[in-house]
Formats: C-alpha cells, structure tokens, sequence
C-alpha cells in the first residue's frame, strides 16, 4: 500500500478508507483471486475481520493463504510461507482462474472508463506512449475468468475517464452485452469501490452508476472526481466511516509488514 | 583449491550467453536469478531478447547498460513500488538504446513456455479476450477448436536459447530441488535449448523436500553454487527479500546519471 499519510480533517488516509470499504463488500465471500496493493490489503482485511474464512488465491500460485502482514509484492513471503499450497504459474491460471471457479477477482486499476473497463499498458499512442505502465499482468483473465469483480481505485478525474486509452482488462467494452457477444458468461465489473463511493453497471446499459457515497462525501464531489458526466442511481446507499476496530486491525497488518 | 565462485560464474555466462541470444531469466518475485543477470551485465552482452515475465529491478539493469534488443514480459513494475523507470526510460524515449517489446498477459507468457516445454506447436488459452493487447502481439492467434468449432485463443511456443534460474539446493551430480512460489522457472528450464541454475548450497545427498519442483541434473546444462545470488530477491528458508533496496532503486533509477553513477560504484556500469 502506498504511505500516503492522513490529510485534512479525517483521521484516515483515502487508502485506508478504500481498503476498509471493499473488505467490507467480502462479507459474504468464499473465494477470491487478489492482485497486490489496495486490493490484497482489502482482502486480508476482511479475513481479519468480516470473511475470517475467505479463501485467497494469488497468480503467485499461493492457494489458500492466511497472512497476518499486508504483502509487498505476489510472491511476498507473508503469502508464501501460510499457503494451503503452492502451485506453479502455468498450473494457477490454467486449472485454477480460467474454468470460472472463482467467484470473485478483486483488482486495482491505473485508469477505468465508464463501462468499468480496465487501462494498465499506456497512456498516449501505444507504439509511442506518453506514459508507459506496467502491463496486463494477471488482469485480463482475472476479469473473465473470475465469476465477478470488484475493482478498487482512488477517485480523480485523472483515473476515471470516459474511455480509457487502451482496454488491458474488459470490463464491459462499449456497454451492455459486450461481453456476452465474446462468449463470456462471467458477470465483469460488479462494482468500484473508491475513497468518495460505489459505482456499480446499470443493470439495462451497464454504464457506472453511483449507487452509494462515502462518509461526508457529496454527489458533486464525485462529480467533480469523474471525468464523464456520472450517472446517479435514485436512491443512494451512504457507506459509514470506518470504524477504530477497522483502521487498528488495518494498522496492524501494515505495521506488521515492517 | 576450488576456483572461486565469480570466476565460476563468470565464465559459465560468458560460455552460455552470447550476443543476440534469446534468454529467458525467471522468478516471479522469489529467487529472481539477479547475480547471473549482473555477470551478464558485466560481460556487456549485446542485442539479447529477455523473456521474463514480471520483469523487476534486474530488467531494468539489462535495460539501462543497453543489454537488451527485445524484451517479451507480462508485468513491467517494481513490485509494491511503482514504476521500472529505465524500463519506461527505454520504452517512451528509446533510451539508451530503442527496445522492442512483446508483451503478453500472464496466462498468455506462461502458456508460451508450457508449449515449449512440452514440444507442442500451440498452446489453446483462456485469455486475451476483449483486450486491446492483440493486435500489438505477435505468436498469438485464434483456430477453430476441431471439436466444436469454436474460435479459439492459441499461442506459440517459445524456445529460448538459454534459461537461468536460481534454486535453493542441488546434490553434487547437479539434481535440482526448488521451493516456495516456484514461477515458471520448471517450464523455462525445460523450453529452452541451454540451462543455468545457480544455487544456495550444493549437498552430498537432497533431503526429501515435499511439494518442492525437480530438476534432474540431465535436463540442466549447469549448475553453479551462488549463495545469496538472488539479492535482493530472496529464497525461501535461506534469506529474505531486501525490502529497503526495491523501494531505494525508484529514487536510483529515476534519473539516467544516478542510475549510471550508482552502476559503475558497483562494479556494473558499461564504463567500469
């Protein structure tokens, strides 16, 4: 996770506050293949307080982890040395990830558009890019092949585009029935989760809708953080702050990690 | 007197890593094979094709002393960091030399390597379907599966000329045994025409290791004792990952003169 210290009046930093709201989405979670960053600290989170029985899958080949510090990257030996097993690279994404047995991938993203897909490659011209990022890594297949996803972010304009430059991850392409066009039968993007509220697809054009704002956030600050003219669904759900048991439990992790 | 272990391996990269060979260096975040990479450095080996899929500090090594022609990778970040900034470097400005990339999903790259491994001209995967990576890739492509007809994702096999890896422990006829998150290090050994392992520790007789990966010594060109030859990746049960020098190498990096003054006090610049 990113050391971004606490800024303002709250006594959290927006990482914090992004990983507390989506652990608290894996309640009823019992399997779940996470990338590294907000995304596996959302998890292990919610093992240490909402889904003690979340079974996690990372595309190191860790099945079944039990970690008690927040990895620093996919092979971290906080996954390795608590796992079920450990299976090879090839074997996690061909037997585990691609025949739909996981119910949930939980992923971050460098840029996400309005029908929740998934930039990771480049910002700019992709042979002469402005701005080169890391890549597709395990995204792709993480977002077909899991049965849904939830995708993670911090809020700015900068993140959230109308179309992102370059699709890594499918989330649902130009809107409704795009996936199922391709032959896919898994849900995509069920909701993102950031630092100001909860997006989740129309369920007639899956285009991002809000559908619920965070602790003292507004409507126009979301708005203002969105670089397309968002959609707000008629009722809203409020997510309340996290708690002090939530942000210890998180600290701890962290702290734990060194 | 044995030779010592530098000179050892020195010489066993110079007579297995030629100029404009395709070399596949693996380790998916744990024993990433960083010493061998750093004789290669110091070889001044030119024109290579680096396949390695989450490509790390030591890409960005090879990348920076102009090492590499091409690289195939799945995953170009510092993990838990941020940027590789002399990948980037490389990629957005040509520098210091222009390099051609393949880039592939994971599923994808790992793919590549099982249908080299297994001799196949094809591997069918689960993958790429809906992303924008296709057209810019090359060895992947769509066949109608005979059995039902439907079009489907194929890759093909990669072969390098010469995979290095690092392991944890080999017996003295050369008999390797791997543990912890093990990659795709098994398949790349296997793919490629050539092999190194480096090592922490060479025994007389290997303990049963259950659930670890096997190498036998006659699918191995090479193995060599580099104790520590993973830093500052780790091996599980023999060290552990400097966490301190991934997070320092952005602030190393960043800039082209630190990166070269930082490579030459070590004994790695092209200049050195």
């Amino acid at each position: 996770m990113t050391a971004a210290r606490a800024t303002g009046v709250e006594p959290w930093t927006p990482t914090e506050l992004v990983t507390v709201m989506a652990a608290r989405r894996l309640a009823t979670t019992g399997v779940a293949f996470a990338g590294i960053g907000i995304p596996s600290a959302a998890a292990i989170l919610a093992r240490h307080t909402v889904a003690h029985d979340l079974y996690l899958v990372f595309e190191s080949g860790t099945l079944g982890p039990r970690p008690t510090t927040l990895p620093r990257s996919v092979a971290d030996e906080g996954l390795a040395s608590t796992a079920h097993a450990i299976v090879s690279v090839p074997e996690v994404f061909s037997y585990w990830l691609a025949p739909e047995r996981i119910e949930l991938g939980i992923l971050g993203a460098g840029q996400v558009d309005r029908f929740g897909n998934v930039n990771s490659t480049t910002i700019g011209e992709y042979s002469r890019p402005r701005v080169r990022l890391p890549g597709a890594g395990g995204a792709p297949e993480i977002m077909t092949a899991c049965r849904a996803t939830m995708v993670v972010a911090l809020h700015s304009p900068r993140v959230f585009v109308e179309r992102v430059d370059f699709v890594t991850t499918l989330g649902h392409g130009d809107g409704a029935g795009h996936r199922a066009r391709l032959g896919l039968q898994t849900k995509g993007p069920k909701a993102v989760v950031t630092d100001l509220g909860v997006l989740e697809p129309d369920p007639e054009t899956a285009e991002l809708t809000l559908t619920a704002l965070r602790h003292g956030a507004t409507v126009d600050m979301v708005r203002g953080a969105t670089g397309w003219h968002l959609a707000v669904a008629e009722t809203l759900t409020y997510e309340p702050a996290p708690t002090d048991s939530e942000l210890a439990t998180l600290r701890g992790l962290e702290r734990a990690a060194g | 007197m044995n030779q010592p272990t530098d000179s050892l391996l020195e010489e066993a990269v110079a007579s297995l890593v030629h100029d404009g060979d395709t070399v596949a260096l693996e380790g998916f975040s744990h024993l990433v094979p960083f010493e061998a990479a750093r004789a290669i450095i110091r070889q001044g080996r030119r024109e290579l094709t680096l396949v390695r899929m989450v490509p790390d500090l030591l890409t960005d090594q090879l990348i920076g002393e102009g090492c590499l022609a091409r690289l195939l990778f799945s995953w170009a970040g510092n993990p838990g960091v941020g940027s590789l900034h002399r990948f980037r470097d490389a990629v957005e400005n040509d520098w210091p030399v222009p390099l051609e990339i393949e880039e592939h999903t994971h599923a994808g790259l790992a793919a590549r390597y099982q249908a080299g491994a297994a001799g196949l001209p094809f591997m069918p995967v689960h993958a790429y379907v809906g992303t924008d990576l296709t057209p810019h890739v090359s060895h992947v492509g769509l066949v109608d599966d005979p059995f039902t007809g439907r079009s489907t994702p194929v890759v093909a096999p990669i072969r390098p000329d010469v995979a290095i890896i690092h392991a944890q422990r080999a017996d003295r006829a050369g008999n390797v045994q791997l543990w912890g998150v093990q990659g795709v290090q098994r398949e790349a050994v296997l793919a490629s025409r050539r092999s190194l392992v480096t090592v922490e520790e060479i025994v007389d007789e290997l303990p049963s290791q259950p659930g670890a990966v096997m190498l036998p010594a006659w699918t191995v060109t090479r193995v060599l004792p580099v104790p520590g030859g993973t830093w500052p990746s780790y091996a599980q049960g023999f060290n552990h990952r400097d966490e301190e020098f991934y997070g320092g190498w952005d602030r190393i990096s960043r800039d082209r003169a630190t990166f070269q003054a930082w490579m030459s006090e070590h004994g790695l610049g092209s200049a050195s």
